[in-house]
């Protein structure tokens, strides 16, 4: 039974076409890989029950030829989506009682399509941090831990964990600097952060509005096309979705590259590099070769800005959208003898020490007589990026660079937890994209010789998930990468 | 223009005055959710999950409420920015459940413009408009309802606002009451506000400070906030500026302060300082993109613009004969006007102009109707009109048929004919009432006889009253002076 749950979402879906397995032993399968695998704590709430009464009835549309294109599939939604009658909670205290009376556009249209709900993924709370150790429900253990119990990566570390240990055929994440690929990378997983703007915000709990971006996490790329084609779409409630046709991703996997431009950029490749990483980007930009792409050299020279300014404007915006956690009409309430005080001990308790961080750092940023420096500084470094970007992809194609200049570290290392500043260092590598609002994947390229997995990232210009969809297989063929 | 000049032993002085006045749009929806912007229903009744700021909710502009304001701005003369750009003002406070209020800072939907005014001497003025942008109005705060705790009404909370702000143009309170009068009346002919002070439709906060007359510095204002008429914010702004000249007077300063209208006193009452400007850490809403609109949209809305109260006005003067005072009472409102043209078309218009500023307001405001309630149609006030013009009743016996028509509502040439009060115009009646009068008073028939010919009134009277009212009074008239 339990290979059931090492079959990708294409495998599981011919073998239900063909009736050679049926939803609901997919879904036993998983609800006993979820038993098994609780000591990973990808999941903060279950519900197997409902997934299984839903099985039935998709074993039924099976049976009469009315299956739609996910029908069946059991899946892992973040704890940032919304989902109707079921606990959401974004792993925040503030919000642990918090059932939504609607469903995000994202989750609707998964469920649109026949997908099933196994649950809610742990995550870092409110999306912040990289490691998922800010969860008011504990850290995500990375199911590659060996001795010691290594992070999963952040903030969708439920999500990359919960797919490399095979407790859901596939997740949905997000990404607001990095939160769908390095856990990705940690995992040994593939997820894709599509453009700003192919998937709609409503009803996904808000980090920062003008970077936040759903996206899968899956098994293979190839399961990333499946599962992104029904994500994606305009949605007149979120007024940043994009009205652009979503081409079927599906579609570009086998492609061939001959001829494409793969650009890699001088700038990612700093002076005190991990060597091992370094080699396996070598790597990488060789098998790409090797299928006919050529390589070519980029710059994007004001990528040593990125990470201060996104540190600026997601922290602004942060400062904001989360205002509405007040106590007063859901979520925690911590009583106080006046509204203030109300205010006061519900944000107190209900909020943790990087939520906290954050919020005081946006609020700062935005103050009369610091905006100028900071936040308006911030969004000129954000056009500069953007800028960089529509220069390099003059030269190339699709751009190829490591997904985080680290391996999965130790779960409480006091290094990253001294210095939040270690922490965001992490974030190098992937927050450029979002500052410009690119589609970017990271894919597993091998181990360390730690036995950890390390990802590569591709970014393609905006609304080109076409061309990394293309790439990322050749790319995924030649790393032949074996999932855990 | 209008002087207005405290005076007192030490000096005189002047008032410096602008205003800001919220005006709430009139659509069928919020500004940024589906919720219905209807008032008067059940408390919390019109609350999408937007209004009430859920998690994962985000705003989408209303068309309808953009269309008002750019309507708007025409109306008041104004450049409309094709380009504005939404931002966030962010604050705690319960009826402000996202903790910030989408407004528009540094790109308003509507530019400068302005508005004439008229003044009771006569003259005209113009109040230069700085600004108009959109934004949501509050929740509603509840403090009467019990001791201890405060109610708060989503039902207001998310509903279109348009703000104007005038330059500080104003040096009398008669100045303030005016534009007051004037922009209420823009706004009701367009449509786009119902402009009800009382109810709160329409709020004015004034800024006022004074100077020596003649001076042209600007010294440091006040703000007065709740003067919910047109009345109250004249009375406001005269305590307020004796207020001010009182304490400069007697050497002390104004400090920045936000004060309150009290209506029962008249006077302005003290509520905050404001040392510190409030810190809202404006920034642009990342939820929202920026607002462009194209040529074609304002064309179409000015195209479709309803005749603004100066044209019609001038209208009346040109082509009606109405003098400027009287066109500009009569066009104040719009259903009024329309009455007048109606019962005036044909007609003689500066007869029906009287008839309808005369007896007509007479009998509304006695009977305390709206002149789209009035018993009185203006068919009917015109046939009434008629009936005079063509000597079919004498103006004296119109005023009893009036009567009778506001009771009945019934057609005046139907009232005429029943009650028999057809004017009578035979000469052979009216010549034997006059001999019957001349015989039973041949003291006064001497009288007149001998020089007094101021008793020709007398006897016009007694034959009229002796006619029932039905003698027609020219024709006794000509008859009594050739018989005397």
């Amino acid at each position: 039974m339990s290979d059931l749950t090492s079959l990708t979402v294409a495998g599981a879906l011919s073998k239900l076409k063909t009736r050679e397995i049926s939803p609901v032993d997919l879904v036993q399968a998983y609800a006993k890989k979820l038993e098994e695998n609780q000591k990973y704590n990808a999941f903060v709430t279950l519900v197997v029950d409902d997934a299984l009464a839903k099985a039935k009835d998709a074993e039924l549309k099976y049976l009469n030829n009315t299956n739609r294109r996910l029908e069946g599939i059991p899946l892992g939604i973040k704890d940032l989506f919304c989902t109707k009658g079921i606990r959401t909670t974004a792993c925040s205290h503030i919000l642990d009682n918090f059932v939504p009376p609607y469903e995000s556009t994202v989750t609707q249209n998964l469920l649109d399509d026949g997908a099933l709900f196994l649950g809610k993924l742990n995550m870092d709370e409110f999306a912040m941090g990289g490691s998922n150790e800010t969860s008011y429900f504990g850290p995500v253990v990375n199911p590659w831990s060996k001795d010691v119990p290594l992070v999963a990566g952040g903030s969708s570390g439920g999500s990359a964990a919960a797919v490399a240990a095979e407790m859901c055929a596939a997740a949905t994440a997000s990404d607001t600097g990095g939160s769908i690929r390095e856990p990705s990378a940690f995992c040994g997983v593939t997820g894709i952060k599509p453009t700003y703007g192919r998937c709609s915000r409503y009803g996904i709990i808000a980090f920062a509005s003008s970077l936040d971006q759903a996206g899968p996490i899956c098994k293979d790329v190839t399961d990333c096309a499946l599962i992104l084609n029904s994500m994606a779409g305009y949605d007149p409630k979120d007024s940043t979705s994009s009205k652009r046709d979503v081409p079927d991703f599906s579609s570009f996997i086998g492609q061939d590259i001959k001829g494409l431009k793969v650009g890699v950029p001088l700038e990612y490749r700093p002076d005190g590099l991990n060597p091992e990483i370094a080699s396996y980007w070598d790597n990488a930009a060789q098998i790409l070769k090797d299928c006919g792409a050529e390589i070519v050299n980029i710059s994007l020279p004001h990528t040593k800005y990125a990470l201060p300014a996104y540190y600026v404007i997601a922290p602004a915006e942060a400062s904001s959208n989360l205002a509405r956690y007040d106590g007063v009409r859901y979520g925690l309430r911590v009583e106080g003898n006046n509204l203030d005080n109300l205010y006061i001990n519900t944000r107190t308790e209900g909020f943790g020490t990087e939520v906290k961080r954050r919020i005081l750092i946006g609020t700062y940023v935005l103050s009369a007589g610091y905006y100028d420096a900071y936040y308006l500084k911030a969004q000129k470094v954000r056009r500069l990026i953007k800028n960089d970007f529509d220069n390099a992809f003059q030269k190339c194609d699709v751009i190829l660079t490591p997904t985080s200049p680290v391996e999965p570290f130790a779960i409480g290392d006091t290094k990253m937890l001294e210095n939040p500043i270690n922490m965001y260092l992490n974030d190098i590598f992937t927050v450029s994209v979002n500052l410009a609002g690119l589609p970017a994947m990271s894919l597993p390229i091998g181990l360390s010789h730690n036995g950890l997995p390390l990802g590569m990232q591709l970014i393609g210009r905006a609304f080109d998930e076409a061309t990394i969809f293309k790439t990322a297989y050749h790319l995924e063929r030649g790393a032949n990468f074996v999932r855990m | 223009m209008s002087e207005y000049v405290i005076e007192t032993e030490k000096g005189k002085w002047e008032i410096v005055c602008g205003l800001e006045i919220h005006c709430q749009i009139i659509s069928k929806s919020k500004i940024f959710s589906g919720a219905p912007a209807e008032f008067g229903d059940e408390a919390n009744e019109n609350v999408s999950f937007v209004d009430a700021a859920m998690p994962g909710m985000l705003p989408t502009l209303n068309e309808e409420c953009v269309h008002q304001a750019i309507k708007t701005g025409l109306g008041l003369n104004a450049v409309i920015n094709k380009y504005s750009v939404f931002s966030r003002k962010n604050y705690f406070y319960a009826d402000s459940p996202q903790g910030y209020q989408i407004t528009q800072f540094e790109h308003p939907i509507v530019g400068e413009g302005k508005i004439t005014v008229d003044l009771s001497d006569g003259s005209s003025k113009d109040i230069r408009i700085e600004r108009l942008h959109i934004e949501q109005d509050a929740a509603k705060s509840i403090h009467d309802l019990n001791p201890t705790k405060s109610y708060i009404d989503f039902n207001r909370c998310g509903v279109g606002l348009m703000e104007i702000v005038t330059k500080p143009d104003f040096r009398s309170p008669e100045e303030v009451g005016a534009f007051l009068r004037k922009l209420r009346s823009i706004l009701r002919y367009l449509g786009t506000c119902d402009g009800n002070m009382d109810e709160g439709s329409m709020r004015c906060d004034a800024s006022i400070s004074v100077r020596p007359l003649g001076s042209s510095e600007l010294r440091q204002r006040a703000e007065v906030k709740n003067v919910n008429s047109v009345k109250f914010a004249m009375q406001a702004i005269d305590s307020e500026a004796h207020r001010q000249v009182e304490i400069y007077e007697s050497g002390g300063t104004i400090l920045q302060q936000t004060c309150r209208f009290d209506p029962t006193t008249g006077g302005t009452k003290f509520l905050r300082l404001k040392e510190f400007s409030d810190d809202y850490r404006y920034f642009p809403e990342p939820d929202l993109p920026p607002l462009i609109l194209s040529d074609e949209l304002i064309n179409k809305i000015r195209d479709e613009l309803v005749e603004l109260p100066d044209a019609k006005k001038s209208r009346f003067v040109s082509q009606l004969g109405l003098t400027p005072y009287d066109a500009a009472v009569i066009c104040e409102n719009k259903e009024v006007a329309d009455f007048f043209e109606t019962a005036a078309h044909g007609r003689d218009a500066k007869k029906v102009a009287n008839w309808l500023m005369g007896d007509f307001f007479a009998m509304l405001k006695k009977k305390n109707l709206e002149i789209a309630q009035s018993p009185v149609s203006a068919e009917n006030l015109g046939k009434l009109v008629d009936l005079i013009t063509h000597d079919v009743i004498s103006g004296k016996i119109a005023k009893d048929v009036f009567e009778i028509m506001a009771e009945t509502s019934e057609n005046p040439e139907k009232i005429v004919e029943e009650k028999g009060l057809k004017q009578v115009t035979d000469t052979s009646a009216i010549e034997a009432i006059i001999d019957s009068v001349i015989a039973s008073n041949p003291d006064n028939v001497a009288s007149y006889r001998a020089g007094k010919v101021n008793l020709l009134g007398w006897f016009v009277g007694q034959v009229i009253k002796q006619s029932q009212g039905k003698a027609n009074p020219a024709l006794v008239n000509k008859l009594l002076k050739e018989k005397l």
